[in-house]
């Protein structure tokens, strides 16, 4: 694995147009220059259906854009030649949902990544899965099959199986959807503390990215914000920019007090 | 008159020249199933070049995830079934000395009695109902279980992961399959074997146990054996890639995971079929 330049942005897309995940050939979202710097904190907000998903997926590299160029940490993406692979797993994500692998149980989920890239044995991965379950609240149901558990769990399930392989980049799709306030808050938290090199993963800041379908929760925690809606794709820099921006867009992800 | 009119309301001379000679909704159909299963031939043969060539390539990769996976599939397509097989092997012992004693017996054939269990028994029904039972318990649960991780976008998150989707969940079950349809032969044929005799004995056949297997040792040959190793290992991997391309190799909802799991079924009976009477070919051919 070669180190990149110091100042070599985690994230560098120019001209970039990409499709749906399934399917379609024909672009969702074009025109895209976006640079993400290491250490970044990005929530990139759209309405249901704007192509969040599948702009995610093709930002973890796995598809391929229709258009343009995007290379990570320096090298272009989407990265399928397993020489290079090191280099792809220095990105992670984690879906919507969390995607966990349902008939695996919680240790099993979250050492897979490990031992596959590892080869290690269950007892080898063992202490550092059981430290990272430890870390996101996941202890009660270590050994329960994750088809089993409810949504906020599988969440969690998703993001510990991300975060063991200890990504530099990590991508979220919709991290807060369909939570209760509690959950909600424990993932923000949770966020806070990687984006500060804190908390689960301690030690040097994770680069995040995160969508949304709600600007509000984010407010006072992310530090870059865009949007995401009719194909195009806009940066609005600070919280500053968000709450001055005029797209009609924007006003759906942000509704003001006594409007939700 | 506009010239759209015209065009509307005469009858185009070309197209009664040009009628096809069969109802057009046969041509249709029939274009249809055959486009459909040449691109199914082509994605078969190619998600089995594509295994193979991850089975090797990666043979050193992973190994300890990916070598407990194998013996789990082995113990799911090979052990497991041992129980439902000892029962097929004393019902088809009964099935074939039921019918073929009594004949036998008549036309005072029945030196011939071994020589007919190793034509029926070892060449052709053992493998294949050893093929049919393993695709019926496993192939099937193969196809829903890969399509329901794939409905449910499993696929993506190993892809996301880097762990190679042919490689997690496909190589150890063709592994596991073919070593599974050709372990449990070998008990079917035996079990086939000894209860046939079992039944000759209860019919009050004339034949010592000594002579029963020494017809049966004369009548097989060296090929016999390599080329049941070969068909039964041809059956488990063709079972294990049919049911895993439908499960995986192709985007699925989960409403459509129960059509997978017919065509699936479906196509691996006609491969199996078209593999053995390969193999008749090449004995045919050979002795």
């Amino acid at each position: 694995m070669t180190a990149p330049a110091a100042n070599t942005p985690a994230i560098e897309m120019e001209g970039i147009a990409f499709g749906a995940f399934r399917a379609s050939r024909s672009p969702i979202g074009q025109g895209i220059a976006w640079t993400v710097q290491a250490g970044d904190y990005w929530v990139i907000a759209g309405v249901h259906g704007s192509g969040k998903s599948d702009f995610l997926m093709m930002t973890a590299g796995l598809m391929a854009p229709l258009r343009g160029t995007y290379r990570f940490l320096g090298e272009a993406m989407p990265i399928f030649e397993e020489t290079r692979l090191a280099h792809r797993l220095r990105l992670g994500l984690v879906f919507d949902g969390g995607q966990p692998f349902a008939r695996l149980t919680v240790r099993e989920n979250i050492a897979l990544p490990l031992r596959y890239h590892e080869n290690l044995d269950a007892a080898e991965a063992d202490a550092r899965v059981d430290d990272l379950i430890e870390r996101l609240e996941l202890s009660e149901w270590a050994d329960a099959a994750a088809g089993s558990l409810g949504r906020n769990l599988q969440k969690k399930i998703g993001l510990g199986r991300a975060l063991i392989l200890r990504p530099e980049v990590l991508l979220l799709d919709n991290p807060l959807g369909g939570l209760d306030f509690r959950h909600a808050y424990w993932w923000l938290h949770a966020l806070d503390q990687l984006a500060k090199g804190e908390g689960i993963i301690p030690g040097k800041p994770t680069t995040l990215v995160v969508t949304t379908a709600e600007f509000r929760p984010w407010k006072n925690r992310a530090r870059q914000f865009a949007v995401l809606g009719d194909g195009q794709f806009q940066v609005l820099g600070d919280w500053s920019g968000v709450e001055a921006a005029s797209l009609a867009t924007v006003g759906e992800l942000l509704p003001r007090d006594g409007e939700r | 008159m506009h010239r759209g009119d015209a065009s509307a309301s005469d009858p185009p001379r070309a197209s009664f020249w040009l009628r096809p000679p069969l109802p057009r909704a046969w041509n249709v159909r029939l274009g249809r199933s055959l486009f459909r299963f040449l691109e199914t031939v082509h994605g078969l043969g190619a998600f089995a070049l594509i295994t193979l060539g991850v089975i090797i390539s990666k043979s050193r990769t992973a190994r300890q995830v990916v070598w407990p996976a194998v013996t789990r599939e082995i113990s799911r397509s090979g052990s497991r079934l041992l129980p439902m097989f000892l029962y097929v092997a004393v019902a088809l012992g009964l099935l074939v000395i039921g019918q073929t004693v009594s004949w036998l017996t008549r036309v005072g054939a029945i030196n011939y009695l071994g020589a007919i269990m190793v034509i029926v028994v070892v060449r052709e029904l053992g493998p294949l109902i050893a093929g049919l039972l393993v695709l019926a318990r496993v192939g099937t649960a193969n196809v829903i279980e890969l399509g329901t991780a794939r409905a449910q976008g499993e696929v993506e998150a190993l892809e996301a992961l880097g762990i190679d989707p042919v490689h997690y969940l496909v190589a150890p079950r063709v592994i596991g399959m073919a070593l599974g349809v050709f372990s449990l032969t070998v008990y079917l044929i035996l079990g086939a074997l000894i209860s046939g005799y079992l039944w000759a004995f209860i019919q009050d056949v004339p034949l010592q146990p000594g002579d029963y297997f020494r017809q049966l040792a004369n009548s097989l040959s060296g090929l016999d054996f390599v080329l049941l190793a070969l068909k039964t290992l041809a059956f488990g991997f063709i079972i294990a890639i049919v049911t895993c391309y439908h499960g995986l190799a192709q985007p699925l909802r989960l409403e459509e995971v129960s059509q997978a799991t017919v065509r699936a079924v479906a196509q691996s009976i006609v491969a199996c079929v078209l593999i053995d009477a390969l193999f008749i070919i090449i004995y045919l051919a050979a002795s």
